[in-house]
């Protein structure tokens, strides 16, 4: 092996060809069908669910969970993919713990909640491998809708409106499909290309036509889309990332570009990364760089973020998650310079305390080496059009997801209500092609303007 | 510590848990170990007459019913009898007896319904040394059909004409094991009692199809695209089993007819209960061919642990205690007004108490602002469902309501009084009476 734990600098190769796989082997494998049926047993096919109610999506929780304690995968998998197209995505990568298995009896009553999420992705798993999804397309409308954005967000959209019959054109800036799921999300939640996969899956219902590299603002107007379509829907999700001033030496980069190569590389072991790596920030982004910066080989990885423990958004799940495979997390300090000759060598911190009148430096500071650093403080909204209402830094949109203009809807991350979830994303894409459809086949809904 | 010696017909053993006539039961081998590991007492493998054996299906012999994780809830059978020669058996029998004088070996028969054929056998049970018979009025699948066993078992006439011949022809006890699968469990106890029995035991399995293939349509267990109904035991039946020992405790041709309690029997907690119900000891099956002998271990400990807490010194001391309380629903006291309580700090919100009650029962629960589940007493009638369904142990419960207070429900003063069925108003009978 050329490289080590201990190589200074970004290199490549830190581990074994076979260390590396196990490192990046499912965080969460598959149930068989006996551990399956157990914890299908553990639900108690609450009334009005708690979980459902706490699922974006509003999965029915129970009764899918249901067929599958009998014998009935398939009926559970569409149970699910009837609410959320992408639920087998989300089987993977949805916080549970903050989300429908916190909201979990079973989480009240013993601390362990029903096992959703494992559950979840059995029964879409069974049903992706059984062949052709289950949906398809009512008699065409003759409407055409142009989606921005083949992420999470674009991709229920589209496939809701195909199945109303609607003719969808979806313009996506990269040259593939997915958006975070193939840029973004952690590789060992979603291992053996299952965003590709799923996504093949998913538009096999037809009627839905891809434009790669085609950016809107870039490549189309709003307008052209206006014209040339009935109506548009915007899934363009945050497409920039907050800089830090001061932090340009080389080694320094946005954690998510970090992510993005990760995901793209047929070949981790080509993959370069540094011996001592310090990440900013405090979000599941900041969490997935770290983690994986371990997993190939860094010799310490320490996540750095500004504010206390309990405001860090990653959740305590994640952040043990991070401490579990030995990243140091570090609170209530703020990076104040980054120094080396050339590239970066350490950042300079300085400790916080918020005495409630906001966060202030204490001035204390300490350094950390650092051959790499992540920053993980935000992505932000980019390239959408100038003339659309924005709600801070986010699209406006009202309760039915229509924008500011009458015939633009937008959801997902691109839009104030989003909560940079995978699953809210598709909740908002899907509920949105509703509220579009109803518009264009004249059946009520408010007309802005 | 409580002592677990108990004596059934005269027959004393260490505990009251012997192994059933069945697999476990089948062979000197088998009866050695289960004697090692503690075992009371054994109901040997049923033997027929002398002669070619049976044989058994050559294909699976069991069904099975599973609750989550394979937890084997009933187990459903096909076997006959001992497949094995008569005097191979004897002879096991005999040496067995000799090396565990202080363990019981009874020894359970089925042989066609003509008098010579006991004649001919219980001379040679005799020799072994054995302390009893059982006589298996209660197989319902195979030997049935040849006029043996369950044949014999729905036949009350039947019943008592063998067992006399068996009285008369056998000195030790003579134990009548009952079928289920009859509608009223008292005749053939009364049966058996009037031909001299000295015992009764119960329950043989219940007749039964686990489950249908549904690729095949077939019953399982499927021999060759075949299936026959067979006979059902295991922790499902206890309950029938509880029922049919507590008619004939409380029966009153039959009290005091000593009663070896079987079917379901797998913890401690089931063989106090029977034991409860007038069972003077217990038999244990599937709980064996499940678990293996050493579950004999934990009913020891249990059931001594229980009697310590209890302050029972010896099984007698609460045999058939639960007798007396078991009575018809005529007399139950119409005056036992109760209303459930919802513990808030337990509940979990789960809401199945409020969809059972306001699906199924009576609307009597109110689901309010925060999923806060209350029980509205006008319309509680006290039915219990929600306490079933509640997934938390003692999270709902049963409050009675004092003497003196208003029943919200029906508007009437609750009374302490005792009143039942007999003596209501709305009742025909009760009013011809006055
Ligand atoms: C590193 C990381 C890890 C994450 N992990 C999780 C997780 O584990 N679980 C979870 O629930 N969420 C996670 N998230 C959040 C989740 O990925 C997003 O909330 C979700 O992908 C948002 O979906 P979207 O469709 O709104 O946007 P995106 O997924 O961002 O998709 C937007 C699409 O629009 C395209 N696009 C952008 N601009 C234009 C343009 N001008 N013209 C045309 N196309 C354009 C993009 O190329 C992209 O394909 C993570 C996010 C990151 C960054
Ligand atoms: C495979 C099998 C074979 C059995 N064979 C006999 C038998 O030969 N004679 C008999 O009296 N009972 C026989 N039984 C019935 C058992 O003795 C017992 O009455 C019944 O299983 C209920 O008890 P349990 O619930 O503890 O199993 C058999 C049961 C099983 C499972
Ligand atoms: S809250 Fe938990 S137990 Fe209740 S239905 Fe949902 S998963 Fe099942
Ligand atoms: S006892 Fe019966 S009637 Fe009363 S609340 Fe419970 S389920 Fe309803
Ligand atoms: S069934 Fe029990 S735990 Fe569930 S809501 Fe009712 S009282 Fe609470």
């Amino acid at each position: 092996m050329a490289h080590t734990i201990r190589t200074p600098g970004i290199v490549a190769g830190r581990l074994e060809k076979d260390v590396l796989a196990e490192n990046f082997s499912d965080l969460h494998p598959p149930l068989d069908a006996h551990e399956a049926h157990v914890a299908a047993d553990r639900c108690y096919f609450c009334h009005d669910a708690p979980c459902i109610t706490a699922c974006p999506t509003e999965i029915d929780i129970p009764l899918f969970i249901r067929q599958i304690a009998t014998d009935t995968p398939l009926a559970a998998g569409k149970t699910i993919l009837e609410q959320n197209i992408l639920g087998g995505m989300c089987a993977r990568v949805c916080p549970t713990e903050t989300l429908c298995e916190e909201a979990c009896v079973r989480e009240l009553a013993e601390g362990k909640p029903v096992e959703i999420g494992r559950l979840q992705r059995f029964a879409t798993d069974a049903l992706m491998a059984h062949g052709p999804q289950p949906f398809s397309r009512a008699a065409a409308t003759g409407k055409s809708v142009a989606v921005v954005g083949a992420g999470p967000a674009g991709l229920a959209c589209a496939h809701r409106l195909a199945m109303h019959g609607h003719d969808v054109t979806i313009y996506e800036k990269r040259d593939k499909p997915g958006g975070l799921n193939e840029y973004g999300i952690a590789s060992y939640k979603t291992v053996n290309d299952f965003a590709q996969a799923e996504i093949d899956w998913l538009l096999d219902i037809g009627g839905i036509d891809i434009r790669y590299g085609r950016a809107l603002g870039r490549d189309v107007t709003l307008e052209q889309l206006s014209d040339a379509h009935d109506a548009v829907f915007l899934g363009i999700g945050k497409p920039g990332v907050n800089r830090l001033g001061g932090f340009d030496l080389d080694g320094i980069r946005p954690a998510v570009d970090f992510i993005a190569d990760l995901r793209q590389s047929d070949d981790l072991a080509t993959l370069p990364v540094g011996r001592h790596v310090v990440v900013i920030g405090g979000g599941m982004t900041a969490v997935d760089a770290a983690v994986q910066s371990k997993l190939l080989g860094a010799e310490s990885v320490t996540i750095v973020y500004r504010r206390a423990q309990a405001d860090m958004p990653a959740s305590r799940y994640e952040q043990d998650l991070a401490a579990s495979n030995g990243v140091n997390l570090m609170f209530n300090a703020q990076p104040v310079s980054a120094s080396g000759a050339g590239a970066v060598e350490s950042v300079t911190f300085e400790y916080t305390a918020d005495n409630g009148t906001g966060l202030k430096g204490t001035g204390e500071k300490f350094d950390l080496p650092a051959d790499q650093v992540f920053l993980a403080i935000g992505q932000v909204l980019e390239g959408a059009p100038e003339d659309l209402s924005r709600e801070g830094a986010a699209l406006a949109t009202d309760p039915h997801h229509r924008t500011s203009l009458a015939n633009v809807w937008a959801g997902g991350d691109c839009s104030a209500t989003g909560e940079d979830l995978t699953v809210t994303a598709v909740a908002q894409g899907r509920d949105a092609a509703e509220a579009i459809h109803k518009s264009l086949m004249g059946e009520g809904g408010p007309t802005n303007g | 510590m409580a002592d677990l010696t108990t004596t059934f017909l005269g027959i004393t053993t260490p505990n009251p848990f012997w192994l059933a006539s069945a697999p476990p039961t089948d062979k000197e081998y088998n009866v050695r170990r289960a004697f090692e590991a503690g075992w009371g007492g054994v109901v040997w493998k049923t033997l027929g007459e002398d002669g070619s054996p049976v044989v058994n299906v050559n294909g699976p012999r069991y069904g099975a019913v599973w609750g989550a994780d394979r937890r084997l809830l009933a187990l459903n059978n096909i076997e006959l009898i001992t497949d094995r020669p008569l005097q191979t058996n004897l002879d096991e029998i005999a040496r067995v007896k000799k090396d565990y004088p202080d363990r019981a070996i009874i020894v359970s028969l089925m042989v066609p319904c003509t008098e010579e054929s006991w004649k001919a056998i219980l001379p040679r049970v005799a020799e072994t040394g054995a302390d009893g018979i059982e006589l298996n009025f209660g197989c319902p699948h195979g030997m049935s059909e040849r006029g043996m066993g369950s044949a014999v078992g729905q036949v009350p006439e039947y019943i008592e004409m063998v067992t006399r011949w068996c009285k008369e022809n056998y000195d030790k006890p003579v134990i009548v094991k009952l079928t289920p699968n009859i509608t009223d469990i008292r005749y053939p106890a009364r049966a058996a009692k009037a031909g001299g029995a000295d015992a009764v035991s119960l329950i043989n399995t219940v007749s039964s199809i686990t489950s249908v293939d549904l690729d095949d349509f077939c019953p399982e267990p499927a021999i060759d695209g075949k299936g026959s109904h067979g006979g059902l035991c295991g922790p499902a039946v206890k309950p029938m089993a509880l029922n049919m020992v507590a008619e004939i405790s409380r029966d009153a041709e039959t009290a005091g007819l000593p009663i070896s309690g079987i079917g379901g029997v797998t913890t401690w907690r089931d063989a106090a209960e029977f034991m409860a119900l007038g069972a003077g000891n217990v038999q244990v099956c599937t709980a064996a061919m499940t678990y293996g002998f050493k579950v004999v271990q934990e009913m020891i400990s249990g059931l001594g642990d229980w009697m310590d807490r209890k302050g029972y010194a010896r099984t007698e001391e609460f045999i058939g205690k639960a007798v007396p309380n078991v009575t018809d629903w005529q007399y139950l006291n119409l005056n036992f007004v109760t209303k459930a309580r919802i513990d808030q700090e337990s509940c979990i919100k789960c809401g199945r108490c409020y969809a059972a009650c306001e699906d199924t029962s009576h609307q009597a629960i109110w689901m309010k602002e925060g999923r806060v589940f209350e029980v509205n007493d006008a319309e509680c009638v006290a039915c219990n469902l929600c306490v079933n369904v509640c997934p938390v142990e003692d999270c709902i419960t049963m409050e009675r309501l004092p003497a003196g207070q208003t029943d919200p429900r029906t508007g009437q003063v609750v009374s302490d009084d005792y009143a039942n069925w007999t003596m209501h108003p709305n009742n025909p009978a009760a009013q011809a009476a006055e």
